[in-house]
């Protein structure tokens, strides 16, 4: 760990500044951060708190005006949000699968979306990956249990770890990213990069930009939602595949379904071949099913994560049906 | 001196009458219909409040005033030659204090990834960190073998090139040489047994045989784990050194310290007050140890040195992996006729892969080949781990056994019934637990369910062996104000040790448990047991109960005085002393106290030979002795998601027995504990070294994935009383029985459900399906 300056800003105003040096990086809770910090990932010269902005945290709107979330809400607030029932349920249902309920007391939904990979080559400071600015990506014939079966030929074959991107993405959520000079908005899954994009970050956030609120977009008719984390252990643990879905239910026949996917990729992604198998399809155990297969009819899984595809299906199948109110096991 | 009683001993009501010699200066045995007080009951533990309010000091909050923080330099390459160590820019970083090497002479060979090179010891932990980042290293990497099977192929990189160097750690439970001669490559000269049978002959035997099985099982590398790391605080007053340690021995680390920095063993006084969880890693000063010492030496102030979880993880010890393969043939009523067993594992770089063990100690066979190999690797040393070979031995023999009664179309449970006659608490245990368990709503086909999740029930034996030590010295002093002190130098490590010690003496004493002051954990207080081989109870208690009773005579004979009547005559309950025929003549145990003269006695008892042979389960042959065998048996049912692959472990009814029973209720945590640790083993515990570079990468509590609360499946225990008067508590083991037969107890459950076998640990989704879709 190597000696850094700590800012504490009151305001939004007062972080811009705080960021203007290159070597400094945002803190709300810490959960990630910190460690990044201990284990000699990250060195920063300047660590700027946000954490004890209030005008970072609130929940705001109704599903009829859409609800805007501020950065610094903790994922434990998100869980037990009364906005976040009905047809929004899945991005409390992910922020309640996340983690620990120590860490989602203190983890942020800006932080939770700006996390650093998991990969436990990048997590180790003996290991100079490509994402560190090294020439081998270790897991591709390496221990790649964990890693991504999609966009997995280039470069990094990490899986993004946001659990609440994935909910985010499944509702169509929009981010507004603010910077000294200028604010800009942008849909959750636009804010993420592929390792052919840039190898080196995760998402397209430029230094001195931050996320300032997450736009849920008013829910349209009938529409429902759901998330899905399989783990292996029934304790706290990181997903082997995580799947959220939302779609309007007519009844049973669904419409303009969105089906996101974590721990699939490098990036949380949506799987456009879940959406059109399902789309305007009477839901039935069946067709759930057969919507996980399509999903996963692209994957390019590594030497050593073929299961997950097998996971997958199973997890998208049992997703859609509680989304709609089926009992996938009947 | 000696005297001859009467005792009705057996298991459970199940009683005999025998006569046994003891010494004069022991107590008769507790007899199996005596009504004990405090023994057999549920003694909350003296030390509870301590530990939950924060108040317990571990070594980890050992806070000497002027304490030096140091830390290890370890090399993140597998296979290395060091030729030159540069120390100099990092002994000028502030703050400073200190540098020892771990080895002095150059070349130093480096055979795993992060092994220590050098210790350096500075005012803050985190000047230390600073200092380590300026100590230059040259060296000549190496090729190397991580995997069990890369490392016996012919043209492996050897691990070891000429002699091995052994790791001269205390509680190794191998304890061979390394023949150099006989060692091919990275495996070391097999160790073979036989019964009834040459090799050739027993392999033809079941080659020939109608209803045989066999198969290949894997086991992974587990690391211990332990809540509190390996790690030390020494102080140096002069030439005495006074060390707290995290241990499961105090007097091995005492030992082992004297031995190394060559200064007399009164020199040297080990403190471990409180204790953080040992599995068998944590019983020798080690390379921490013997660092900080030096270290504290050479600076003259006290030093702190624990590992951090990534060091525990490499270096700390962990379970060896095994690759087994075993044969096994029946007739067709069910009798085993042969068994065949041929064994690799890799301790690393150090030794004790050994599985054998319960395919020679649980069934009665007449024909079996057991053959076991180490093989090195270029991983961290294996350390002894709760019940070490067993949990693998167990998973490979247990699955095999219920492969073939599966084959002969027998009840799994019945069969194991039938070939295991001649034990006696075995027999009771299978028909208690068979009842509890509902065994026979089971459906005799597997894979009955239908939907994707299917639950299945299983079940597994243990085997372990009545192991203690002599020569421990209890002592107990009675003070003029009532108050009673034991004293004795072993730890309690968290099982409850120091509330068993108050119990039985809170019994002889006719006192309570709370009455009684235990100071343990402090070399200077006599010695006492190691807390390995699940010997604690079975090794202090005797002494304890021994020193109780000599102390209770001297009451009574103190009392009899005042009470004209002879110390014969007189007998102690509740904490009163009184007249057996007339009660109304009595004193307090407070009133008699104060007449002690001088104002204060002690007495010592000691841990004596048992005083005759336990009777009843036959002797196994472990480690070059024939041991009496001590086991139970744990019933598992499960929950298969045949399309994630996911096992959940619904219920686990764990049957034990370990001789006496002393407190039942750090009993049944010693038991949840085993049990625990054996579902984490069974489906979570790996340590993933990437065999492109050999280095771990999961060495956290986050990748390396342990059973939490939500993975905890409902567990029942239940512990037969088998009184076999042997000692004057009876007490034996359990820590290490109760974990061996879990993973393998689930594996079977497993089976049940899918009718599939999973033979590889730990039974991840990724292995269920692949097994289900293969
Ligand atoms: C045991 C464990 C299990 C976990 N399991 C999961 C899981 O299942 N799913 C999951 O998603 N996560 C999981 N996590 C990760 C955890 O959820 C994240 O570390 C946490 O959400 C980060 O939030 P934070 O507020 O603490 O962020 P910090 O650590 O403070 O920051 C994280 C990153 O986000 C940046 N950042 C924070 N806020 C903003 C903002 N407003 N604008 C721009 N950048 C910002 C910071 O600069 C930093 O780079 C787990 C963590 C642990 C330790």
């Amino acid at each position: 760990m190597n000696s850094f300056e700590y800012a504490m800003p009151k305001r939004t105003a007062d972080v811009f500044r705080a960021l203007e040096s290159s070597d400094s990086i945002i803190k709300a809770g810490g959960i990630d951060v910190l460690d990044l910090i201990k284990e000699g990932i990250a060195h920063p010269q300047r660590l700027v708190n946000i954490n004890s902005i209030d005008e970072l945290k609130y929940i705001e709107g109704n599903q009829t005006t859409g609800v805007k979330i501020g950065p610094g809400t903790t994922l434990a607030e998100l869980a037990s949000s009364e906005v976040l029932s009905g047809s929004y349920r899945a991005l409390a249902q992910a922020a309640g699968s996340t983690a620990t309920p120590q860490i989602r007391n203190s983890a942020t939904l800006g932080g939770s979306l700006c996390q650093r990979p998991r990969c436990w080559y990048f997590r180790n400071k003996d290991y100079h990956c490509t994402r560190k600015g090294g020439f081998t990506c270790f897991a591709v014939n390496g221990e790649n249990e964990n890693h991504a079966i999609f966009e997995n030929d280039f470069g990094c074959v990490m899986v993004h770890p946001s659990t609440t991107a994935v909910a985010l993405i499944a509702l169509g959520a929009k981010l507004t990213i603010a910077s000294a000079k200028s604010s800009r908005e942008i849909l959750v899954e636009d804010f993420f990069v592929t390792p052919r994009e840039n190898m080196h970050r995760e998402n397209i956030l430029e230094q001195g930009e931050i996320i300032t609120a997450i736009h849920l977009p008013p829910a349209a008719k009938n529409m429902v939602s759901y998330y899905y984390k399989q783990k292996a252990k029934q304790s706290f643990d990181w997903p082997i595949a995580e799947v959220a879905v939302s779609m309007q239910l007519d009844g049973k026949k669904c419409q303009n379904p969105r089906v996101a996917l974590g721990a699939a990729a490098p990036v949380p992604m949506r799987s456009k071949e879940a959406e059109s198998a399902l789309n305007n399809q009477e839901v039935t155990i069946d067709i759930a099913a057969s919507v996980g297969k399509e999903a996963m009819k692209k994957a390019t899984p590594l030497s050593q994560n073929k299961y997950k595809v097998h996971i997958f299906q199973a997890v998208i199948k049992r997703t859609v049906c509680w989304a709609s109110d089926i009992d996938p096991f009947a | 001196m000696a005297k001859e009683v009467k005792l009705h001993i057996g298991v459970e009501n199940d009683l005999e009458e025998i006569k046994v010699t003891i010494p004069d200066d022991s107590p008769k045995p507790w007899d199996g219909k005596d009504k004990l007080k405090f023994v057999g009951g549920k003694t909350p533990r003296l030390d509870g409040k301590e530990k939950v309010t924060g108040n317990a000091k571990y070594t980890f909050d050992m806070k000497l005033s002027g304490t030096l923080h140091a830390k290890f330099f370890r090399l993140p390459c597998p296979s290395a030659v060091v030729t030159k160590i540069d120390t100099s820019a990092a002994e000028k970083a502030p703050g400073v204090k200190g540098i020892v090497l771990v080895q002095e002479t150059l070349p130093l060979t480096v055979r795993y990834a992060d092994q220590e090179l050098l210790a350096i010891a500075a005012e803050t932990a985190h000047q230390v960190d600073e200092a380590l980042k300026l100590v230059k290293v040259e060296y000549e990497k190496r090729p190397f073998v991580v995997d069990l099977a890369g490392a016996q192929k012919s043209d492996a990189p050897e691990v070891f090139q000429g002699k091995f160097e052994r790791d001269k750690e205390v509680g190794q439970i191998e304890v061979d040489e390394d023949n150099a001669g006989q060692r091919r490559g990275n495996v070391r000269a097999p160790q073979d047994y036989t019964k009834g049978g040459t090799k050739e002959e027993i392999e033809q035997f079941i080659e020939k045989s109608e209803f045989s099985v066999s198969a290949t099982y894997q086991t992974q590398v587990q690391t211990h784990s332990a809540l509190e790391t390996h790690g030390v605080v020494a102080n140096w007053e002069g030439d005495h050194l006074t060390v707290w340690a995290s241990t499961q021995g105090t007097f091995s680390v005492l030992g082992e310290l004297a031995q190394v920095l060559k200064i007399p063993q009164t020199n040297v006084r080990v403190i471990t007050d409180y204790m953080g969880g040992g599995f068998g890693a944590k019983f020798g000063a080690g390379p921490f140890g013997i660092a900080a010492a030096k270290l504290a030496k050479k600076t003259g102030r006290p030093v702190k040195l624990m590992f951090s979880r990534r060091e525990e993880h490499v270096s700390g010890g962990n379970r060896p992996s095994s690759m087994q393969t075993l044969k096994i043939a029946t007739n067709k009523s069910g009798k085993l006729e042969a068994l065949s067993l041929v064994s690799r594992g890799s301790a690393g770089i150090s030794t004790g892969a050994g599985t054998s063990a319960p395919a020679k100690g649980i069934y009665e066979c007449p024909k079996i080949y057991t053959q076991d190999a180490d093989v090195f690797t270029n991983a961290g040393p294996s350390k002894a781990f709760r019940a070490p070979g067993h949990p693998q031995g167990i998973f490979a023999l247990e699955q095999s056994i219920d492969d073939l009664a599966y084959k002969i179309g027998m009840d799994p449970l019945e069969f194991r019934k039938i070939n295991t006659m001649n034990h006696d608490v075995r027999q009771k245990e299978y028909q208690i637990g068979a009842e509890k368990f509902a065994w026979h709503k089971r459906n005799p086909k597997v894979n009955a369910d239908k939907g994707p999740i299917k639950t299945g029930m299983g079940m597994a034996n243990s085997v372990w062996y009545y192991f203690y030590g002599v020569g421990y010295q209890a002592t107990i002093k009675v003070n003029g104000d009532g108050s009673v002190e034991l004293l004795n130098g072993t730890q309690d490590i968290g099982t409850g040790s120091r509330t068993a010690m108050a119990v039985v003496a809170a019994e002889e004493l006719g006192l309570k448990p709370h009455d009684i002051v235990v100071r343990i954990g402090d070399t200077k207080l006599g010695f006492g047991p190691p807390s390995g081989g699940s010997q604690t109870t079975a090794g202090i208690t005797p002494a304890v109960r021994d020193a109780a009773y000599l102390a209770k005579n001297k009451m009574l004979e103190i009392a009899a005085t005042h009470l004209n009547a002879t110390a014969q005559e007189l007998d102690i309950r509740d904490g009163v002393i009184f007249v057996t025929s007339d009660p109304t003549r009595k004193l307090s145990w407070k009133k008699v106290a104060s007449k002690i003269p001088g104002g204060t006695f002690s007495v010592m008892g000691e841990r004596k030979k048992d005083h005759i042979d336990i009777k009843g389960a036959p002797a196994v042959h472990f480690l070059g002795r024939n041991f009496y065998t001590i086991g139970g048996m744990q019933f598992a049912e499960v929950e298969v998601d045949t399309e994630t692959g996911v096992i959940k472990v619904k219920r686990i009814l764990a049957i034990h027995d370990c001789g006496r029973p002393i407190n039942r209720l750090t009993l049944q945590s010693q038991l949840n504990g085993g049990i625990i640790q054996g579902v984490s083993y069974a489906l979570f515990e790996q340590r993933v070294i990437d065999r492109n570079h050999g280095l771990q990468v999961n060495p956290n509590l986050e990748q390396y994935k342990i059973a939490g609360s939500m993975d905890i499946p409902e567990i029942e225990t239940i512990v037969l009383d088998t009184n076999r008067g042997n000692s004057s508590t009876g007490a034996q083991g359990i820590g290490e029985p109760a974990t061996a037969p879990v993973a393998a107890a689930i594996a079977n459950a497993v089976y049940h459900a899918i009718g599939v076998r999973i033979r590889d640990l730990p039974m991840t989704p990724a292995k269920v399906l692949e097994a289900l879709h293969s």
